[in-house]
């Protein structure tokens, strides 16, 4: 079904940006698209079609059906309808956003169906990682390999935790690395602010989440386009090389843009709470 | 929720936070400061992507064979992390509440002279973290700071050079600040503190104090 209206959505889209936005996107997979022409006669409709195309075109047979949603009046959608989206020429931001949507999946099985292969799926992924992070953070091969497991086992058992419409999956298991190093290297005790969460019958909304991504994806340009000696400051604060009144100002980087989106979507959060 | 947040925590302490190398009290502090201001909360998550991004970027180093089963067989053995029920809400932040172990009624305070009486939470690290209650009116003593100081108020509230500080406001203050914070008069002030260095009182009686009173 959700196949079928992107199919005939996608013909749609292909008529009224056949100049302009869509070809610029193809440099783009996976950007976020409103569709059905003039965005002014929206205002008066009670809902829009969101959907997320891979116009890749060797992808665009299999959509990810999750990504279609229906957006109520008067929410806040984040679109890309003027001007062109910028050209990337670089390939692994297009998959880091398109990745990030299989791990949300995959935390998503986890959380609903205890799903091993989806488990296993992000292991491969996330364990190594984290394991370089936290050797570069200083620990040895050995405790790193331990935390990893560890990180990985806490990712299964607050897989109902995560809320991909304020964390990126890799932020949200860089938050628990964090929190895991914190624990090994420091034995201190670690506060935490109290958790904002989603209910068992609300879900963040779909847009948000893609918003995100997207905003993600922007700001590891970002840092991968900063100047030698700020990113080995910035990894430096990160790898824990660098107290807090040593840490500087971060000019240049999009925080934001990603601060108000995670806003909005705790705004979200909490008007549901309420 | 979150009241009317005038002041803030600042980038460098949030990224501080992020990349996990806070002393311990500073870290209460900036928690309890984030379950009160969704802005900073936000702010934060700003900074936790640049980690996520140095996550992805970190290398790939082997994980050991059998690494993901055993992951696997940690985390099936343990019970999946409840769904914690929101906290009553009360004056502590519930970073706080876990510090002291419930609530305001919860806190043994120690009284230190001149209308103002605190209570010491446990911390490890350098820095040091307390709570203050500050009567309704009263001053704390004229001091300045070796380090830096974080105040984040928890109710009523204070004037100081700074401006003024209402529930959720945390001034932040380093060696260059000397100051006289005032509670307003309508409530008692009361306030999480913490510092890296011991406060350096401009009067003599507060001085001599100081080693007992550990401020």
């Amino acid at each position: 079904m959700a196949y079928l209206i992107l199919s005939v959505l996608f013909g749609l889209l292909k008529g009224n940006y056949a100049s302009g936005t869509l070809s610029d996107a193809n440099y783009r997979p996976l950007s976020l698209f409103l569709l059905l022409g003039d965005p002014s006669r929206f205002v008066q409709r009670s809902a829009y079609v969101v959907c997320m195309i891979d116009t890749s075109g060797d992808r665009l047979a299999s959509f990810y059906s999750a990504h279609v949603a229906i957006v109520p009046r008067g929410r806040a959608v984040n679109i890309q309808m003027s001007g062109p989206l910028p050209v990337a020429t670089d390939r692994p931001d297009h998959d880091r956003q398109s990745e990030n949507s299989l791990w949300i999946s995959c935390i998503a099985r986890i959380r609903d169906d205890a799903d091993e292969a989806a488990f296993a799926q992000i292991f491969g992924h996330f364990a190594p990682r984290v394991k370089g992070f936290l050797m570069k953070s200083g620990a040895s091969a050995a405790l790193a390999e331990e935390c990893a497991q560890d990180v990985m086992a806490t990712l299964w058992q607050k897989a109902h935790l995560f809320d991909p419409s304020r964390a990126s999956a890799a932020t949200w298991i860089f938050t628990i690395a964090r929190n895991r190093r914190i624990d090994a290297l420091r034995k201190a005790r670690r506060a935490e602010p109290e958790d904002v969460q989603w209910g068992p019958d609300e879900a963040p909304d779909q847009s948000d989440v893609l918003a995100l991504e997207q905003e993600s994806a922007q700001l590891a340009e970002a840092i991968a386009a900063l100047p030698t000696k700020q990113k080995t400051l910035i990894e430096a604060a990160y790898f824990g090389d660098l107290s807090h009144s040593e840490i500087a100002d971060q000019t240049g980087l999009p925080l934001g843009t990603i601060k108000s989106r995670i806003r909005l979507a705790l705004d979200r959060l909490r008007h549901t709470m309420n | 929720m979150t009241p009317c947040i005038a002041h803030h925590l600042t980038d460098p302490l949030l990224m501080a936070y992020s990349a996990g190398t806070l002393p311990e009290a500073f870290n209460l502090t900036v928690a309890a400061h984030i379950s009160l201001c969704d802005e900073c909360r936000a702010r934060l998550g700003a900074f936790d992507s640049i980690g996520g991004v140095m996550l992805a970027n970190a290398g790939t180093p082997g994980m050991v064979r059998g690494s993901m089963e055993a992951a696997l067989a940690a985390a099936k053995s343990s019970p999946a992390a409840p769904v914690r029920a929101p906290r009553e809400p009360g004056i502590l932040p519930p970073p706080v509440q876990d510090y002291v172990g419930g609530d305001l009624d919860a806190v043994s305070w120690r009284s230190v002279g001149m209308g103002v009486r605190q209570a010491i939470l446990q911390t490890k690290g350098s820095a040091t973290a307390r709570l203050l209650h500050i009567q309704a009116g009263a001053a704390v003593p004229d001091h300045g700071h070796r380090g830096i100081e974080l105040t984040l108020v928890l109710q009523g509230a204070f004037a100081d050079d700074g401006g003024r500080f209402g529930r959720g406001d945390i001034e932040i203050a380093d060696e260059d600040v000397e100051h006289t914070p005032v509670a307003d008069t309508g409530m008692d002030c009361i306030c999480l503190a913490a510092t890296d260095a011991p406060l350096r009182f401009l009067s003599w009686l507060p001085r001599l104090a100081q080693p007992f009173l550990r401020i």
